[in-house]
């Protein structure tokens, strides 16, 4: 019976932490909080200087976007473990028959599902644009893959944050100081770096580079591989602090 | 396949220079319910934690159901049916949602899983609250809500650090039934620090202090293993500590008298040597001087006083303690079953 349930259960294990988790976002009251304060603030700094560029084109919003989800989701991944530590629930999940591993990629789909749901909420404003003028939806899409792929680096950096503490406010503050200087805090700095090998480096580390190409709508392999690298390696440790309690 | 559930061969578990556990070696066999008895931070919980495969020992292995905890940790917990310590649940989740997850978690499915969910939740009495969020539920319910999911998978092994805590007199006869029978097909290792529940549940204990199993016996032999060592008597208006210790005092074996607090107008508790039974002598010697005895009761060291013994060294003393600081006796009416008294420290067990 054992031996069979390994075999069988890997992946199922891990939607169902996945599906339990997102679930209890939406019992709680951080989803909602999260996605309005975002949605509100994306509506003042977008539509504030749209109609002066008269110009169909929501490139602005994916570059706002991406600024903002370096606030958002931290917000969101805080809780997914060090709250399991904190209640002691951690226990009983690791006690069922599931490997670290699946435990760390169901909470990633879970926070990488909330940050869907936030882009989804975001949908209107393209619908919106287009009917103003001609939108091109190539780079819309692009643009949405891009924010995705960012999403996910951002969630795992997160999610790697809050396996570290039994404390969401420090997992949320210790997440932010990557999640803001790979986001935006390297791009902005840019001018003020020397430039030669400096430059270079503050530009491939930083999101902003990477995430640029596709708002545009270009899908380089390097951008992707660079984000996936990024998650990962995030994942990782996050896998090796939650197995490290077995030793302490 | 041997009915050997659990064996844990030399566990070991320092955390820095601190041993919690030292060198603990057993094995429990299929039909037996092991209590766990010890102080708070004696190495219960981590006894158990090792055993779940939530940490690993620093020295030594164990086996669960013919899985080695470090070679199989999937196949020892897909074993074992877990209720940690102070019960953690998801709080958000309704009652319902939550042994639907358990259960998926542990593989059930469909038909399965419905019919399982349904007969855990009359076996814990979950039906009232069903339908409920666990974070509106008394303790009681939590409690037999975190004892429903141990029990979804009908698993060969069942552990349970404090199972009773939070429940009512009533509840805790209902969870002790439940245990009991399934302790018959399967094996049940629970821990506690009410000696009572020791009596009341378990076929075979393990006293456990400071880190070290000190005593593998059955609740009856422990019970059993100290001799009378004293009487309470309780006297009717007109005698006087003096006049007793006068009377009483000379029968042999009887090796002091000295005042207690009691309901009779006068309480003593008289010392005798170890397994002397004089109590006719003293009704008798009583009544020739004309005090009228009320109430006259048999003590022997309890299940605390040889708990103490055993886990700190302390020998086994009775009555109340000289200095009065603290109000237990260590001695409890020796056919008394009704003392609940439980220590109610509730220290973390690390």
């Amino acid at each position: 019976m054992a031996t069979q349930a390994q075999t069988r259960l890997t992946y199922e294990n891990m939607l169902h932490i996945a599906g339990r988790q997102f679930r209890s976002y939406f019992n709680g009251p951080v989803a909602y909080i999260v996605i309005c304060i975002v949605l509100i603030a994306l509506g003042f700094f977008f539509w504030t200087p749209f109609f002066l560029m008269n110009h169909a084109s929501v490139h602005e919003m994916f570059r706002m976007m991406g600024m903002i989800l370096a606030f958002a989701v931290p917000a969101m991944t805080m809780g997914l473990l060090a709250e399991e530590r904190r209640s002691g629930t951690i226990e009983l999940l690791i006690t069922m028959p599931v490997r670290e591993s699946e435990v760390i990629f169901g909470k990633f789909l879970a926070g990488l599902g909330l940050v869907a749901v936030l882009l989804a909420c975001t949908i209107p404003y393209p619908i919106s644009v287009s009917m103003l003028g001609n939108l091109d939806w190539g780079p819309v899409l692009t643009g949405y893959i891009g924010l995705l792929l960012e999403a996910a680096a951002m969630v795992a950096i997160g999610l790697m944050c809050s396996a570290f503490t039994e404390n969401q406010l420090i997992a949320f503050f210790v997440a932010l100081a990557p999640c803001v200087m790979l986001g935006w805090l390297f791009a902005a700095f840019l001018p003020f770096v020397p430039v030669g090998w400096p430059t270079t480096l503050v530009t491939f580390l930083s999101f902003d580079s990477h995430y640029d190409s596709m708002a545009r709508g270009v899908i380089d392999s390097r951008d992707v591989i660079y984000f996936l690298s990024v998650a990962g390696l995030a994942l990782m440790v996050a896998f090796r602090a939650l197995e490290s309690r077995r030793w302490s | 396949m041997s009915d050997v559930m659990i064996e844990a061969r030399g566990l070991t578990k320092r955390y820095g220079l601190q041993r919690a556990l030292d060198n603990a070696n057993f094995e429990v066999r299929k039909g037996q319910i092991v209590g766990f008895l010890g102080p708070n931070g004696a190495g219960k919980s981590t006894t158990m934690k090792i055993l779940t495969c939530f940490i690993a020992p620093s020295e030594g292995t164990a086996t669960i159901n013919g899985y080695d905890i470090w070679q199989d940790p999937i196949g020892v917990r897909a074993s074992i049916g877990y209720l940690p310590e102070s019960t953690p649940l998801y709080p958000e989740m309704l009652v319902a949602e939550y042994l639907e997850f358990m259960g998926q978690m542990r593989g059930l499915r469909g038909a399965q899983l419905t019919k399982r969910i349904k007969t855990v939740v009359e076996e814990t009495s979950l039906g009232e609250v069903f339908g409920k969020e666990i974070r509106a539920l008394s303790k009681g319910f939590k409690q037999r809500v975190g004892l429903a999911q141990a029990l979804i998978h009908e698993p060969p092994i069942l552990i349970l650090d404090e199972p009773m805590s939070g429940l009512d007199p009533n509840q805790m006869t209902d969870i002790r039934d439940l245990i009991r029978e399934i302790g018959r097909s399967r094996t049940v290792m629970l821990s506690t620090h009410n000696l009572h529940e020791i009596h009341l549940t378990c076929t075979r204990v393990f006293v456990i202090g400071k880190g070290k199993l000190v005593a593998d016996t059955t609740p009856a032999a422990l019970a059993d293993s100290k001799p009378i060592a004293g009487f309470h008597l309780g006297l009717a208006a007109g005698a006087t500590l003096t006049s007793v210790q006068e009377t009483v005092g000379r029968i042999s074996g009887v090796r002091q008298i000295r005042a207690t607090d009691g309901t009779n107008p006068l309480d003593v508790i008289v010392d005798v040597d170890a397994g002397r039974d004089v109590r006719s002598e003293v009704s008798a010697a009583a009544a020739k001087a004309g005090l009228v005895i009320v109430e006259l009761q048999a003590l022997r060291p309890d299940l605390y006083a040889i708990f103490r013994e055993l886990t700190e060294g302390e020998p086994a003393t009775i009555g109340p303690r000289s200095g009065g600081g603290m109000g237990g006796s260590a001695l409890a009416p020796a056919d008394d079953e009704d003392d609940e008294e439980e220590d109610e420290d509730e220290d973390e067990d690390e």
